[in-house]
């Protein structure tokens, strides 16, 4: 038993060893989006787009109950105008990022690890390197790429969305005054502090659930079985990874 | 795909995510107020600075006229010394005064700028001299019990009247007289060596109103 547990500590390391080059690789690849645009953009289409639907919607209902339920609390101390502040700040800064990331890791993560999984099974990657042809160069890297670019696009779509939905439930549905639900939020988000920690916060999400699904997808076991345990450990690793980074940058961006 | 279809999709895309940030800075946050104006910088020192915080407004009749830049503690004069950005096309006069205000009852604080009426103009780097210190509730509440305390001790009817105005007299504003009245007999179990003299005084207050 107790090799067991020496072996597993050692391949466990030497698993992580493995993923941080891979990542390092991937991180340098970074002169890919000029050279290989028409790649990168391919894989923005499947990434970004296809998940704008999901985003927008849960967005919007995200604003919507933020909006009831911040107002009901608020009304009870009769700070109802600052519901727009409520709604803004906590989209902005932690909803925004974090939900769009659990999000995209469900929707592209998963369809990320499939992918490159089945490529495996079907024994593509394992052609492309008999080809002379770096598999996670042409393969990997624009995914990579691709989702740390959509990640804070989505989360800004998010968030903006978030507070359109608030603003409609708070003004139009329970008749909050329209130039104090703005004026409360202007005066109360600062653009460096708030706006540009959250942005911050999603390209370190984006990166991270993107790196931990295509890692999925290219370690997997080349069976139908070994593709899906691949696809629900991208998401338990990823979302378990998005808020424990998020507590982490709240920490240091909040702390002070 | 077709390759042009591909590309106005995906621009299209990062177009929406542009526009969505540009939102967030503009509508949601404070980027349209007073960020890139040309600003000069004045000084100040405070006995007291209260809840004054970086970044916090300077306002002249109201309305807003500069930020706050730094606050730090100057240990030759043990004062806090403020610097402060004001907008270059506001011009005060450099007798004018600030003290420091609360926005509402419980809001955050501000510094209030009040011209005074001298020729010559602040220029960047000056300082300003007379500055009057935020209000600390612990001091305000002290200084009526203290100040009513004294008053006991002399126990005259006439006296008492006078006690709660010139109490409060030091501290700002003629409103603060009801409110430390009120703060007076509220915190009264607080400060248990002054109980004695809580009794005696409300007893007085109560008479001589």
């Amino acid at each position: 038993m107790i090799t067991a547990l020496g072996r597993h500590v050692r391949s466990g390391i030497s698993r992580t060893g493995y993923a941080t080059r891979m990542l390092l690789r991937l991180i340098s690849m970074f002169g890919l989006m000029v050279t290989r645009p028409r790649l990168v953009t391919r894989q923005i289409m499947f990434i970004g787009n296809y998940s704008l639907l999901i985003i927008g919607v849960s967005g919007l209902f995200v604003g919507f109950v933020l909006g009831l339920q911040g107002y009901y609390t608020l009304s009870r101390y009769g700070s109802e105008a600052s519901v727009g502040l409520l709604v803004a700040l906590s989209l902005v800064r932690e909803l925004g990022p974090v939900v769009a990331a659990l999000l995209f890791a469900g929707r592209a993560g998963t369809s990320l690890t499939a992918e490159i999984g089945l490529m495996k099974a079907g024994e593509q990657l394992m052609a492309m390197e008999m080809m002379a042809v770096d598999p996670v160069r042409f393969v990997i890297a624009p995914r990579f790429w691709a989702g740390a670019i959509s990640m804070p696009i989505l989360a800004a779509i998010f968030s903006a969305v978030g507070i359109f939905g608030g603003y409609i439930v708070g003004v139009l549905l329970l008749g909050i005054d329209s130039g104090s639900f703005w004026s409360q939020m202007q005066g109360g988000v600062d653009v460096a502090r708030d706006v540009g920690n959250g942005v911050i916060k999603s390209i370190i999400f984006g990166l991270a659930v993107t790196f931990i699904a295509l890692y999925q997808g290219y370690e997997a076991s080349p069976t139908p079985e070994g593709v899906s345990r691949a696809t629900t450990r991208t998401v338990v690793y990823a979302s378990l990874t998005v808020l424990g980074l998020d507590f982490l940058l709240t920490a240091l961006m909040f702390g002070n | 795909m077709k390759k042009t279809a591909l590309d106005f999709w995906v621009g299209l895309f990062v177009l929406c995510g542009f526009v969505a940030l540009l939102f967030l800075a503009l509508k949601a946050g404070n980027m349209s107020a007073l960020s890139f104006q040309p600003t000069y910088q004045v000084k100040m020192r405070f006995d007291n600075i209260g809840g004054l915080k970086g970044g916090a407004a300077v306002k002249s009749s109201g309305v807003v006229v500069g930020r706050v830049d730094t606050i730090t503690f100057d240990d030759k004069t043990f004062q806090a010394l403020v610097t402060i950005d004001v907008d270059k096309k506001f011009q005060f006069p450099d007798d004018s005064s600030a003290k420091i205000l609360t926005s509402g009852l419980l809001g955050e604080q501000y510094i209030g700028l009040e011209p005074g009426g001298s020729e010559q103009n602040l220029k960047s780097g000056d300082t300003i001299a007379m500055t009057q210190s935020a209000i600390v509730l612990e001091n305000l509440i002290s200084q009526f019990l203290y100040s009513k305390a004294a008053d006991s001790g002399a126990a005259s009817g006439a006296s008492a009247a006078g006690a709660p105005a010139g109490g409060a007299g030091s501290a700002a504003g003629s409103t603060s007289g009801g409110a430390s009245g009120s703060a007076g007999a509220n915190h009264g179990a607080a400060f248990p060596g002054a109980a004695a003299a809580m009794g005696g005084s409300n007893a007085a207050a109560s008479g001589a109103q």
